[in-house]
């Protein structure tokens, strides 16, 4: 049945995988009907998934230098696509988007456009390039490209302090949904999840890596699909969500009419007790807000998040294990295909999500009833006491109004199947989506530090002479190491004083956007120039964050830039640094621009040679 | 001008052209947001549309033609590389 290599035999082995999860997940809804409980359901999603990205995991051991940064760099375009949007899409894209478009509407979706509009920014001023340069890990690109390990030292700063930001939020994420299907404590459910996690990479690394991303990818993507159809089609709200909610969306404009939107005063929600973290509706669905700065701050999240994807180290480097130049190219378009995907979606879950429960003329609808009726559905009950929903009486008028209806933004793609009537099956499979999501994320960051430790640190800085079989040892030892570290981290919740993930990409595009693009864009720039920029642009935006965020100097933001777009201060100061910096000193030698010439030509050999 | 120069010259036209259609769609159609949202398309409010799937959609076009557009000017140039995947 399989001839040949494992690549060319790629579409058959996944298609057979993608065939024996539906056969799982039929056998689930099965034994659904059959009378299993819906909490021994929600266990075994969550326990076959992880197995099997621990056995594909364990398949895709390997002891080879190639092989365990760059997964040997035959990685065929469309399965680095899958592989890319799994590394991408974390845990909060699929628990946590859907409901930060439910509660912000228009004004949120700024994340979108962000999220997906970054690749064409990777497509066309970096993958290729980096990919010709044939480097292992993006310190890598910047130190070879500028000379110097100092420059190479810099460049990993950025990194740690951008992905770690990142990955805790991850292990978090996966601990949560531990906690919720197994059934234990939070504490011990992130460290299950770590154990998830670096079954998938540990062995392998970035081969291990790829092949239970795209493992990973499947998952999700059936999972996050599966229940915006079936509410779509079950509810009567149209065959093909993503074309048909023109009604519903109509129809929310009007009920935002009807209902008003208000804003509660702090005070009130501090009296009546509301939980914190939850939120309720007070921006419009679609209608735009105006004015000057409510399209500036709207577009400088958009530029942000634009940027910062473009600097993220732990999703260029999946470019590098592509087989050509040509292919990483393509394998861009595939990323963003398959995440547009899901980013498409969450707006019609969210619409869906919204219009099930405000619309006081369907069975769903809880706005507009009475209290005591609301508080009596099962699933509000389940909710409130898990405190993930609130409900607040402020005018005593005992009538749920919208003002009065608090949850939390995860209830929206959690409880939604629920709500809208679907079997626990759909609810198990959600679980299992997220945790891939979650892990997969995990898994590329994790990589993404150690790999950064291990060879330009270790290797490249400490101890050139290191031969191949210490520099793994080193690179594992790493890898469990910074786990460990993530997970501590989020045990001890400690992952808010880390902030949001968006601080990820603010910090990424503050240190690396400009030394990246300019490092192939622009031969005149040197290495002190890099230094200034990496240095200057982190060191700035770090210092603005500190002024702005509401955590520590809690100072009115200038411009509205705020503590999520921190990266915009940080980004231009870096690239007035390099460009004043860089004309200022020596032009870079001869051989330095010729490997900027090397990068720019598709076909040859790379601009570095093998290092192993 | 050497081929080597004359390909960077018309890769780099290529990637100006790119960003152009990029910024359009990530940032001139939301500075008229308030402007183009009485709009309809399928149904949906024009700029709603766009953040939510118009300009999603454009950049996953975007980036399959411009990949192919430069696949072809590093042919043009003899820079292609051989079929490997």
């Amino acid at each position: 049945m399989f001839k040949g290599g494992f690549i060319q035999n790629l579409p058959k082995v996944y298609g057979l995988y993608t065939g024996g999860f539906a056969v799982f997940i039929i056998l689930m809804a099965i034994l659904e009907s059959l009378g299993v409980s819906a909490k021994a359901i929600g266990q075994m999603f969550l326990a076959f998934t992880v197995l099997i990205y621990a056995f594909i995991g364990w398949l895709s051991r390997t002891v080879q230098v190639d092989a365990y940064y760059v997964a040997g760099r035959e990685v065929p375009t469309v399965f680095n696509g899958m592989a890319t949007a799994a590394d991408w899409m974390s845990g909060a894209s699929f628990v946590a988007m859907a409901g930060g478009i439910f509660f912000g509407g228009y004004t949120y979706m700024a994340f979108l456009v962000g999220w997906t509009g970054g690749y064409v920014l990777v497509s066309s001023l970096l993958a290729p390039y980096l990919r010709k340069f044939g480097c292992y890990t993006v310190p890598d690109f910047i130190g070879t490209r500028y000379g110097g390990n100092f420059v190479r030292f810099c460049a990993v700063l950025v990194l740690v302090l951008a992905s770690f930001t990142y990955v805790t939020a991850q292990i978090n994420a996966t601990g949560t949904i531990a906690s919720r299907f197994l059934g234990i404590p939070f504490e011990q459910g992130v460290w299950i999840g770590l154990v998830s996690i670096l079954m998938c990479s540990m062995l392998g690394g970035m081969r291990a890596v790829t092949w239970t991303q795209v493992a990973q990818y499947i998952v999700l993507i059936v999972a996050y699909l599966i229940p915006v159809f079936w509410i779509s089609n079950q509810n009567g709200f149209g065959i093909f969500p993503h074309l048909m909610l023109g009604d519903e969306v109509a129809r929310l404009g009007e009920l935002e009419a009807q209902f008003g939107l208000v804003k509660n005063s702090a005070a009130d929600m501090q009296a009546a007790g509301v939980p914190k973290g939850l939120g309720y509706i007070s921006n419009p669905h679609s209608a735009v807000p105006e004015g000057v700065m409510a399209t500036w701050k709207y577009l400088s999240l958009a530029i942000c998040m634009m940027m910062g994807t473009a600097s993220l180290p732990h999703i260029l480097m999946r470019y590098f294990t592509t087989p050509s130049v040509k292919s990483a190219r393509k394998s861009v378009a595939w990323s963003l295909f398959f995440i547009f995907l899901l980013y498409s979606s969450a707006p019609m879950l969210a619409t869906l999500s919204k219009i099930s429960l405000i619309d006081p003329n369907l069975a769903t609808g809880i706005i507009g009833k009475s209290i005591s009726d609301v508080q009596s559905i099962e699933w509000v009950r389940n909710w409130i006491a898990v405190k993930q929903a609130f409900i607040a009486d402020f005018n005593g008028d005992g009538i749920l109004q919208i003002n009065e209806w608090f949850m939390r933004g995860d209830v929206v793609v959690l409880a939604t199947p629920e709500v809208a009537g679907l079997p626990y099956v759909i609810s198990g499979l959600v679980a299992a989506g997220g945790m891939a999501a979650a892990m997969s994320t995990a898994d590329g960051l994790i990589l993404a530090i150690a790999n950064a430790l291990s060879h330009d640190v270790y290797y490249k800085i400490i101890d050139p002479k290191a031969d191949v079989r210490k520099r793994l040892i080193a690179a594992r030892v790493l890898l469990v190491v910074i786990g460990a570290a993530g997970a501590y981290v989020a045990s001890q919740r400690l992952t808010s004083i880390l902030g949001a993930v968006a601080w990820a990409f603010d910090f990424a595009m503050s240190g690396l956007f400009f030394p990246l693009v300019l490092g192939v864009w622009w031969k005149r720039a040197t290495r002190e120039g890099a230094i200034a920029g990496i240095l200057l642009g982190l060191g700035s935006g770090w210092a603005y964050l500190i002024y702005v965020a509401p955590a520590f100097m809690n100072q009115t933001p200038w411009l509205g830039i705020d503590h999520l777009r921190f990266g915009i201060v940080g980004a231009s100061v870096s690239l007035v640094a390099m460009i004043v910096v860089s004309l200022a000193t020596d032009e870079p030698d001869d051989a330095t621009q010729k490997m900027v010439d090397d990068c720019r030509i598709p076909s040859g050999r790379t601009v570095i040679s093998k290092q192993s | 001008m050497s081929n080597k120069d004359a390909h960077w010259e018309k890769t780099k036209q290529h990637m100006f052209i790119t960003l152009a259609i990029w910024f359009f769609f990530s940032i001139v159609v939301f500075m008229f947001g308030s402007n183009i949202n009485s709009a309809s398309f399928l149904g949906y409010p024009l700029a709603y549309y766009m953040t939510a799937q118009g300009s999603l959609l454009s950049f996953v076009l975007l980036i399959f033609w411009s990949a192919g557009r430069q696949e072809s000017i590093d042919e043009e140039f003899g820079y292609g590389e051989r079929e490997d995947d």
